[in-house]
């Protein structure tokens, strides 16, 4: 017998979407961290460019990484909760108990 | 001061861990809090979880001494919640119950996963526990003024007593109040950083009047320096150019600096620590209360300019002054050596850097060295990255909330708490190089000695954040550790026979056991890097576990065996590359130049290996795995 989860979460009809949706966020923000990397390693006098308010690229790049990273995050979380939302009104109503489950979970 | 903030802030927090002790009577309380905290709070606890006193210290103290360096741990450690976000953070909270290794083992039931992620789970959580104790006794030995080791057995014997008591709800408390805490009173200490301002001579706010170095003209002839105005006692050349002569200025005999560039030597007045019989002497006089190292760090010159008054400026022209290419950094390097008498020297002397170098990658990480210095940079980019969705302390905050849909929403939270601290990292730590408040032999203590120039009462809050910093990272390490103890080896690998209470027992007398081991590895390691460590975890971590979750979650044709045998390669083979490299050889004792092993950083040589042995072996024991079903 498998060891349960401690939550049951349910069947989760967002799931595939929220997988997908998910790869493609993270290879996105892969390349603009590879882009980083490879600017560091390529031309790293480039970095030292003056490019915003008296900011260089490092600077701006460095700090571009953090603010993209909690952008994305809130619009993966956005697009997540309207699909799961949008799934839960089509799901038949006996299914929409389980589905709630995976949405809010119990303890 | 210091000593009641930090004395207030520890009965707080034990008085905590006691009220919530009767939350820890069932696994489920005592290892995932009941998966009733809220996402907010869990998201403010991963913060605090996550930034530890490698984030704090270690970060703050790297940029004040090497600029932007430093604040390349801060990209990467924050890029690495990108990857426990899109790729860990639901999936792992369906599939786990209590522990890294139940996520990984959810659909095999293997006993050779369980056996080599709780072993992985156990070497990654230790790797991380030593550099926080190590920690714990630098802080606190200034600050209530014991010695290293007690200092070290005081912080176990608190991280005991909370993990003990409530397990991991007293550990999601204690670690929210310090992520609240750390966010908030570090954007005040910026916000006094920038209204402070920049000048060219720091001077603590008045409290500590601006020392102005003294340089001296001099010759080179016959390899000979020479200076008309004062007597040479002793030349000292050393291996990499440096030259050091000791010299009697003002009646005093110290040692300074023979800068030489193109052609013309300067003789620069540094600081120095000489070991003799009778005790150590620092700037040519007997250590005392009085006769200590003096704070440094200053801007020579702001925009070409000497002399500047500090003006208040906001934070883009905090940031844009400093890059200027005509802004002077002194910075402070040191050197050792033997002198003629044969006692030990240290020397700490000035080295002033352009500001547009001080603000660009290059300084500690040589991006325009050689391939080899390369590769050692992309490799340690590639663990910051890979490193954090595979930490166990971290993953097991996943199962502290209800849903997988509160476990994402809380890793939001995280990423905007940790990527805003992030960011003040850059102002604390390029705040702390210019204000004239670093200690030149110990760049940890960088932030808070930037907050006594501000007062008692702001050093006295950001020591006791400092400690809890600590206390809360600690506190999750020996959860997830004493989690695979209890949990995975002796319930489910060896399959003791427990009721729910003797579960709770093991998990308390396993925290009990692994806080021990903490402690006394905090002793031995005393003086080692500690940002080093983390570096350290972060490549095991991603070498060993990654790869198991990715695939896990990503290929269909993963099995068991494939999986147990990508952590033991990621294990084994991160240890030894980790083991052979020249950092390590050099707290051997030996010289770097002949370890075997040419990088510091295995995570670019590990980590695929790690997937490529997954593979290889799934493929490998297919249909075994697939007749056994």
């Amino acid at each position: 017998m498998l060891h349960e989860p401690a939550t049951h979460a349910g069947k989760d009809p967002a799931g595939p979407y929220k997988m997908r949706l998910g790869v493609w966020m993270f290879i996105f923000y892969a390349l603009f961290y590879a882009g980083f990397v490879a600017i560091n390693l390529l031309s790293p006098q480039a970095m030292g460019a003056i490019v915003f308010a008296g900011l260089n690229l490092a600077t701006v790049y460095g700090m571009a990484l953090i603010i993209v990273a909690f952008i994305e995050a809130l619009i993966y979380n956005a697009m997540c909760s309207k699909k799961e939302a949008e799934l839960e009104r089509k799901a038949p109503k006996g299914k929409k108990a389980a589905s709630k489950s995976n949405k809010k979970g119990r303890a | 001061m210091a000593i009641f903030v930090f004395v207030a802030f520890v009965v707080f927090v034990v008085g905590l861990s006691l009220y919530l002790g009767n939350k820890a009577k069932t696994s489920s309380g005592y290892y995932a809090a009941g998966g009733n905290i809220h996402w907010g709070v869990n998201g403010i606890a991963f913060a605090g979880d996550y930034l530890s006193a490698a984030s704090f210290l270690g970060i703050c103290g790297l940029i004040a001494t090497v600029g932007y360096d430093g604040f390349l741990y801060s990209i990467g450690y924050l890029a690495g919640w990108i990857v426990a976000l899109f790729v860990v953070a639901e999936p792992l909270k369906k599939l786990g119950k209590y522990t890294f290794t139940d996520a990984v083992d959810a659909k095999y039931n293997s006993r050779g996963i369980k056996l080599a992620a709780a072993v992985s789970t156990l070497v990654v959580s230790i790797c991380y526990l030593i550099p926080q104790m190590v920690g714990a006794g630098v802080l606190v030995e200034p600050l209530l003024g014991i010695p290293h080791a007690w200092g070290v057995m005081m912080v176990g014997a608190i991280v005991i007593t909370i993990v003990a008591t409530a397990g991991m709800a007293s550990t999601t408390y204690v670690q929210f109040l310090k992520g609240a805490l750390l966010i908030v009173f570090s954007s005040v200490l910026v916000g006094a950083v920038v209204i402070r301002g920049l000048s060219t001579m720091p001077d603590q706010g008045g409290a500590v009047p601006f020392y102005k170095y003294s340089h001296i003209e001099a010759t080179k002839a016959d390899g000979k320096i020479q200076a008309a105005s004062v007597d040479l006692l002793e030349q000292i050349d050393i291996k990499g150019g440096l030259t050091f002569v000791r010299l009697n200025h003002d009646g005093r005999e110290a040692w300074w600096y023979a800068s030489e560039t193109d052609g013309t030597v300067t003789l620069k007045e540094s600081q120095s620590v000489v070991a003799k019989a009778n005790g150590k002497w620092i700037n040519g006089a007997p250590e005392s209360e009085e006769n200590q190292l003096r704070q440094v760090g200053n801007l020579e010159k702001v925009r070409g300019q000497t002399n500047i008054e500090p003006v208040s400026m906001s934070l883009f022209e905090f940031l844009a002054a400093i890059t200027d290419k005509d802004t002077i950094v002194r910075t402070w390097k040191n050197a050792s050596f033997i002198n003629s008498a044969g006692e030990k020297v240290t020397v700490y002397y000035p080295h002033d850097v352009a500001g547009d170098r001080i603000m660009r990658p290059g300084l500690k990480f040589k991006v325009e060295g050689t391939l080899l210095e390369r590769l050692d940079f992309l490799s340690l980019m590639l663990a910051l990255f890979l490193g954090t969705a595979a930490l166990p302390h971290i993953l097991i905050r996943y199962y502290t909330v209800s849903s997988p849909a509160s476990a994402r929403k809380s890793t939001i939270v995280a990423i905007a708490a940790i990527g805003f601290f992030y960011i003040l990292t850059l102002f604390m730590g390029l705040g702390a190089m210019v204000s004239g408040t670093m200690n030149p032999a110990d760049s940890n203590m960088a932030a808070p000695l930037l907050a006594r120039s501000f007062g008692e009462l702001l050093f006295a809050i950001i020591s006791a954040i400092a400690f809890a910093t600590v206390l809360g990272t600690v506190s999750g390490l020996i959860v997830a550790a004493s989690g695979a103890v209890a949990h995975d080896l002796f319930d489910r690998y060896f399959q003791i026979k427990m009721d729910d209470r003797q579960k709770v027992m093991a998990g308390k007398v396993s925290a009990f056991a692994i806080g021990g081991i903490a402690i006394v590895l905090g002793i031995i390691f005393k003086g080692m890097n500690v940002s080093f460590l983390v570096g350290l975890a972060f490549a095991v971590a991603a070498s060993a576990n990654l790869p198991a979750i990715v695939m896990l979650l990503f290929w269909k044709k993963t099995t068991a065996r494939g999986i147990a045998a990508s952590i033991v390669v990621g294990i084994v083979s991160s240890l030894v590359l980790i083991a052979l490299s020249p950092e390590l050889f050099t707290l051997y004792g030996m010289n770097p130049l002949d370890a075997p092993i040419p990088f510091s950083n295995p995570g670019i040589f590990s980590i695929p290996l790690s997937f490529i042995t997954l593979v290889a072996v799934s493929l490998l024991t297919q249909k075994k795995e697939t007749a056994a079903a």
